[in-house]
Formats: structure tokens, sequence, C-alpha cells
């Protein structure tokens, strides 16, 4: 199923180690193939109490009365937990790394913003006694129109879901609403492209499906601290949260994680701590508040959905000479992260490919709907999905093989990406050859000896060529030994019929846009400054 | 009315951490008074792997046996804080946080060692079986055990070290978009052959072929089952997930796993897969991660592949069959493409 080819790349790397690349077994196999590995719900404790949240029916209402007086007296409740009972109820997750506004209250106040929102929080001896208690408190509504639809939210006159940014959209630089990426001249690109073609994407919301749903237990210790049993991915991200959020000294809570079952990006929220803490302060005994599998699929927040539109510029001889992008991101009632997978969408714009000409416009919108949060691929998932349906399309269009068309747009090292960011340590050209090896995928010859380590750079033309570093020159043993060898070997056998008639296996430079005023050049103060 | 067969590719890149950086991890590494060590951390195993990994570039770096090192995590009062594990973030932060804790521990184990031998620290090494000798000279040893038992009890000293790791947060650029999103990236292709049914619409995936480039892979077996897991992810994304089946209208929600689409063990797949390794400069031996993108080229590519084998695209996801259907119609019938191979 799994094989390696040591071979490619191998005077990269030092191969003499003991212990990196061994199939040792997982030091917590034994625990969860017997079932003992502990997760936040096994541990176990007296008179533990059950916290459930009642949540809006209404996509957008205003709330104009609460009556729980029914709820408060009905058997096993200990406490009912308001917004006013919340320390600090405004909050938004990237708080902590100084990005973006308090926009999420942890109780609705006086609006809710999309139906399933919690209002109340209700603490009682078991589950049941805390559903049942929910079934007596009366609210009343005034419901407001709603807005589901990414383009519908950014019209005039739609309706307003997040007062933090009433205009629908995050706000991002203090001024735009919007992420911009800006590229070389993609109005001039397609002016002299041969074929141009554009189309539109729409993901889906899905649900991260752990086998564990949300949840946490909060115990008062004896001290006064608060130690809290989680199922979180970020140990200390959501130890901060509580602490804001219930204005908390960070060493008054003692966060114990651990084995997970199950994540994808749905356990950062830090949807359930706050308020098992704000419950166990309140009663002085430990609660527990966990998530039912209908919370965890509607109303823990989902992968958001992400409409797309791409219109690519073609040259007859398989170049790509300009992208344009404009993508929305669905983040629901409030900013939770979506706000940062916008700007880590922008930075991955137009995908692996050197492509002279890049514009991209990337919004997130707010609309009446379970906020989205971080999935598997955040920021990157729906984009790739876009601009890979669209590879396809346009290899069709100009009559040539979709990956040797991928090939031949593949970014190599010394590439400048549209990020204005120098290509390094890419692989891509050879993971193309190796699949199709694989899986007798019919490569013509130049191809097949294509490398991501040469042709690069000199090739670019992304700019004028004094802003442009001088072509790579390689530190290490050339890409022709041990590597390339491997692909001169013969090939399975090529049916002539697949064969796409053949473009000119070197591409001549790609025009230089008419426009170079990329700015100054800035570096990673990771990769330091470019060797010259 | 027919069974059409096609094939389709997708080619992708992944970066590594949180985007523009700015997500520091911490390690601490230390013995115990015979030669066992300890790897403390705040960082979460999702059931990823976490901890093994941890655990390996531990030993490889004190050069030590792995069954020698324990990766204790998740608590907040004996972890240093780790950001936390998303971002396929695991591997490279972290796995770099415990090489520097580890090199600070292993050089007051050689400064030990070569004070018990009666020797200079830079001419000892380790054998990755639980000794340190002399260079040259084999038979000149002495086990972790008594260098441990030395240090703590002897020679007064902390074989400990302490570790972190940080890309440094990066600006964008408002007008250009200009910044450094990632330090490094991992790369995928992966070729998908389908079988769509023209009279139902139904979809089903044959076999996938992958190649993934991830830098370096601390255990093969883990990458496996990352890969393997992640690429039935993409199918399940592709084919059959939605928490809003008329998004975005929001009605009919399913509530649970009876109403809520995924394959079932029958809609497996063989997979056949190739890992290349291209170290990246700044990963820990060279990993980068593999945690996110394994999904991502799966979804494209088996679009791709229905476009192969009827003839239409189906650009909204989830490809369900009543949207084959309606496309095939529209297009008065499946038109198969040109074969791939």
């Amino acid at each position: 199923m799994l094989e390696f080819r040591k071979d490619i790349f191998a005077d990269e790397r030092d191969d003499n180690l003991l212990e990196i690349g061994q199939p040792t077994q997982r030091q917590d196999m034994l625990g969860h193939v017997t079932a003992t590995s502990r997760y936040y719900d096994d541990h176990r404790f007296a008179n533990l109490l059950h916290l459930k949240v009642l949540r809006s029916p209404h996509a957008h209402a205003r709330i104009r009365s609460i009556d729980d007086s029914g709820a408060a007296r009905a058997p096993g409740v200990k406490r009912i937990i308001r917004a006013a009972d919340v320390p600090v109820n405004l909050n938004t997750l990237l708080s902590l790394m100084q990005f973006g506004k308090d926009d999420e209250p942890s109780l609705a106040t006086d609006v809710v913003r999309y139906k399933g929102e919690p209002i109340l929080g209700i603490v009682a001896t078991s589950e049941r006694a805390a559903l049942e208690a929910m079934a007596l408190v009366r609210i009343s509504y005034d419901p407001l129109p709603a807005v589901f639809d990414v383009e519908e939210a950014l019209k005039p006159g739609a309706p307003s879901v997040n007062p933090t940014y009433p205009k629908n959209t995050f706000e991002y630089h203090g001024k735009y609403d919007h992420q911009k990426l800006r590229f070389g001249d993609v109005d001039a690109a397609f002016a002299q492209a041969d074929v141009v073609l554009e189309d539109r994407y729409q993901m889906s919301p899905i649900e991260h499906a752990p086998t564990e749903t949300n949840g946490s237990i909060a115990v008062p210790d004896t001290n006064g601290r608060i130690v809290v049993y989680t199922s979180t991915q970020a140990l200390f991200f959501s130890l901060d949260t509580a602490a804001k959020i219930n204005a908390l000294p960070s060493n008054q809570l003692h966060f114990i994680g651990g084995t997970v079952g199950g994540g994808f990006g749905g356990k950062v929220d830090t949807m359930t701590e706050p308020l098992a803490i704000l419950a166990a302060r309140l009663t002085g005994a430990p609660v527990r508040y966990r998530f039912s599998r209908h919370e965890e699929m509607q109303f823990g927040s989902p992968r958001g959905a992400e409409r797309i539109y791409i219109k690519d510029g073609i040259m007859r001889d398989g170049r790509i000479i300009a992208r344009q992008v404009r993508a929305y991101f669905d983040s629901g009632a409030y900013t939770r992260l979506s706000s940062y997978a916008v700007i880590k969408c922008a930075g991955h714009i137009p995908g692996p490919y050197t492509i002279p000409n890049v514009s991209a416009d990337v919004y997130c919108v707010f609309t009446n709907r379970t906020p989205a949060t971080a999935m598997r691929g955040f920021g990157v998932t729906a984009i790739d999905f876009a601009i890979e349906c669209q590879m396809d399309k346009d290899a069709v269009a100009i009559g040539m093989d979709p990956l040797e068309f991928r090939m031949l747009n593949a970014y190599r090292d010394g590439d400048m990406k549209a990020h204005r960011r120098e290509a390094k340590n890419c692989a891509l050209i050879e993971c193309a050859q190796v699949a199709a090896e694989k899986a007798q995928w019919p490569l013509r010859d130049e191809f097949r000896r294509m490398s991501s380590r040469q042709g690069g750079a000199a090739r670019a033309g992304v700019t004028d060529r004094s802003r442009m570093p001088a072509p790579a020159v390689p530190t290490r043993v050339p890409a022709s030994t041990t590597q390339r060898v491997t692909y001169e070997r013969p090939m399975p056998a090529v049916s002539p019929a697949a064969t796409p008639p053949p473009p000119p296996p070197t591409p001549p430079q790609p025009p230089a846009p008419a426009a170079s005023g990329h700015g100054a050049r800035r570096f990673s103060s990771v990769f330091g400054t470019r060797r010259r | 009315m027919a069974k059409h067969r096609g094939r389709g590719v997708a080619t992708i890149n992944y970066p590594i951490g949180m985007n523009l950086g700015g997500d520091p991890s911490q390690a601490l590494v230390h013995s115990n008074p015979t030669g066992k060590f300890t790897v403390s951390l705040s960082s979460i195993d999702l059931g990823q792997g976490m901890k093994s990994v941890i655990r390996q570039i531990c030993a490889e770096t004190l050069g030590v046996p792995v069954a020698d090192v324990y990766v204790d995590t998740a608590d907040s009062d004996t972890g240093p804080h780790c950001t936390g594990s998303f971002a396929s973030r695991g591997t490279h932060r972290v796995g770099n946080a415990v090489i520097v804790a580890a090199r600070e521990a292993r050089a007051v184990m050689m400064e030990a060692a070569a004070e018990e031998l009666e020797v200079d620290p830079g001419d000892l090494e380790t054998d990755g079986r639980g000794n340190i000798r002399v260079k040259g000279a084999p038979h000149r040893s002495i086990t972790v055990r008594e260098v441990a038992m030395a240090a703590q009890f002897k020679q007064g000293k902390t074989i400990a070290g302490r570790g972190i790791f940080l890309v440094p947060l990066s600006d964008v650029d408002p007008e250009t978009g200009e910044m450094s999103p990632a330090t490094c990236y991992a790369h995928a292709c992966v070729i998908v052959d389908v079988e769509v049914d023209d009279e139902t619409g139904d979809v089903s995936v044959l076999k996938m072929t992958s190649a993934y480039e991830i830098g370096r892979a601390i255990n093969p077996k883990m990458v496996e089952q990352q890969l393997l897991g992640g690429a039935w992810m993409g199918m399940s994304h592709a084919l059959y997930e939605t928490v809003e089946p008329y998004y975005p209208d929001p009605r009919e929600g399913p509530r649970d796993f009876n109403e809520y689409l995924m394959p079932g063990p029958g809609d497996i797949c063989p997979h056949e897969i190739v890992v290349l390794e291209r170290p990246a400069p700044d990963g820990p031996f060279g990993a980068k991660g593999i945690g996110e993108m394994c999904a991502n080229p799966v979804l494209p590519a088996v679009a791709n592949a229905i476009f192969n084998a009827v003839g239409v695209r189906i650009n909204d996801l989830p490809i369900t069959p009543e949207k084959v259907l309606r496309a095939i119609k529209a297009r008065g019938g499946a038109v198969p493409q040109a074969r791939m191979r």
C-alpha cells in the first residue's frame, strides 16, 4: 500500500538515522486497542452536575422577554445561568492574537443571530432534569429578517447580522471588506490570452464528525482553582479563552486534556469550557457540559462553505498567464476563525503554479447560520477544489493532457510566487511523475525529465528582471545523478490514442506584465535574505 | 444505460503551520536518576500520533533508544505553552521545540559522561542503544543510566533542556497581499479512478493512486494512517457530506449519523501510496506536516474523474447522484471522454 521513493532527493537527505523513519508502535496504542485510554469524559466525580443550554429556534430574532421561573423551580435544577452572569460575555477567539474585535456572546442578550445560539444555561443533577426544565422556560421573540447567502448578504439593504460588523463583512487592515492579492496585471494578460475561462464553485458546509463530541468537566479544587478536563485541541488557547470570559487569572485554571476522540479542527473553539467553569464556580460542584450528537452536528461549528469564482487566461502552448479569483467565506453569525482563513486562502492563490499575473479578492461574510470554524485544510481545501477543477477545464480547452498541463505550469525552485516570496523546496513535478508512473498515466519524455530544481526563476518573467534574484545555483549535488535516472527507465506501455498533440517542450518567456510596481522586497524572517 | 469508468487527477501543495507564523510551541526534556527521559508538553494528541512523533524525534536527538523516552502531555500545570494541534503544525513546530530541548539535555549528559570517563565531551558519542563511548575507542564507554546516576547524586547536574520554536508573526500588505504564509510546503498528486452509473447518477470510487512529498516520514506507519484516513475524508467530502443539503437554504439539516451521509466500509477503495521526502530546511529532520493536506487533492480529482467518465462538470459539493443525473440529462446523455491510460 505504501512505498517510498528514497532515490528521489536522496542527495538532500541524511538517511543515517536510528529512530527517525522507524515504524515504531505508538506509545498509546495499547490503551487505545484495550479501551483503557482515558478521555475527558472517563473521569468520574461524586455529585457531578450537568449543564445544558437553551438554544434559539430562530435564525434571527429579538428576544422580548425570558421567563425562567418555572425552570428554576423544576426538580433537580441547581442553577440557571443568564447572560448577565457571564463576567466577560463578549469575545472573539483570535483576540488572544490581537486579531479582530470581540463580537460573540457566550449567552445571547437581546438578539439571537443563528438557529441554535445559546441563550440560557441550566445546571441540574442530570442531563434529563436540565432538558425537562428547559421545556418550562418561556421566551418570546420578535423574528427579524435573516440572510443566508453570502452574496445576498453583501447587497445594500441586506439584513445586518452582526452589530460589530454591520456591513456583514470582516474588516481587513481597518479599511477593506476583503483581503486583496495583486501580482502583475491580470487585465492586460486576459486581453492577450488565447483562451479565457471562468467558472463558479460552491462548497458545502460539513461536520467534523468526531467520535467524541465536544465537552468538558470543570471541578472546583480545594484551593480555589478549577480543574478542567477537556476535549480541546489547543490546551492553552482554550485555557486563556476561558480565563478571559470568566475574568480569572490564568493560573486559577488547571486544564487537563490529552487523548481526544477526533478533532479535525472542531475542538478549537472552546465552546463548552467557559460555561462549565462558570457553572462550577456558581454551584461549587463539578459540572459537565457535553454536546449531544444533534448539537455537535448543527450547533457546534461546522466547516463553513465557500463560494469561489475563478477566471483563467491561457495560451495555446499551455501557459496560464493570468488567474483572477473572487472568494466568499461563509463565517455564519460570528467571526470565530474564518477571518484568519481568508488571509491563508489569499496567500495560497494561485495554487502551486507559477502564473505571472494574479489577482484575488477574498471576503469573510456574516450570515444567519451557525458560526463556521477551522477544519482540516482550513482556508485551502475549497480553493484547491476550485483551482484543480479549473485546471482540468483549462487543459481540455487547449487540448492538453491535464497532468502535463499542471507540470508545465508547476512552480519550481526560484520562481516568484504571487505573494512575493521565492519558491523553494518544491516537489510538485516529482509527485506528478511518481503518481503517473504508479498509475500508468502516460507522460511524454520531456515531462518525465522535468525537475522542480531546474528551470525556475530564469523562466519566471513575473516582473522586470532587475527585481528577480539570480537564477538559483544548486548548492548541493546537481539534480542529475540518483534522482533523475529513475525517470529514464522504460515506462509502461503507452496507448498512442491517449497522447495529445505535442506542444513545444520548453515554453517561451511569458510576456512581461505592463506594470511591475510590486513594492519593496521583504524577506521572511525565517529564510533571511536571499542568496545572490 | 451503462456504467462508465473515468480517471481524474489533482496536484496540490500545502503550507505547514499557522498562516503568517506567530504560533510558538515549547517542550521540556529531563532525565530521571536512572537515565530514562520524560518530555513534558501541553500539545494535544488527537489520535494523529503526536506523542509518538515527538518521542522518536526526542530519542534520535538525545541518542538514546525510543523505549527510554516517554512523552507526557496536555496538562497546563506541567507542560509549557503550545499553540495547539491544528494547521498541520504539530510535527513541525513541536518537533523543532523538542529538538532544541533534547540538544540542551544531551549536552549536559555528555558533560556528565565526560567527567566520569575523564575525557573531553567532544570526544564522546552515543550509540543509540543506551551507551556513551569514546569515538574510535568503543571499549571506553559508560551507560546512560550510570551517567544519570552520577549527574544526580555525585556531580549535582540536571540532565534537562528547554526548547521553543517560533516562526515570528509576519505582516500582510493590505494592497498587494504580500506576505510570508509559511516556511515550508508539502506536495501531492492524486489520481482517482471512478465508475459512474448514468442511470442512477451513482459514483463509485474504484481506486486511488497517490504520491505525497512530506519532507521526512518520521514514522511510516503513522504516515500511512494519515494518508489513508485523509483520502477517505476527501472522498467523503466530495461525494457525501453536508450539514445543509439545500445550502444556502438552511432547511433539513442532519441531526445524527443516520441522516448525515458518509461512505461505509464497502465504499473504501484500494489506495496505492508513494512517499517522497525532500527535507524542509527548517523541519525537524526535514519533516513537514501531512495532517490536513491529504484530504484536499481527492475532492477535485474525484470531480475531474466524473467528467472523464461521463462528460459532465459538477462544481457544487457534495456531488450527489441527483446532481450527476441532472447534469447527464442536461447534456443529453453521458459523453465519455478520452481515456487517460
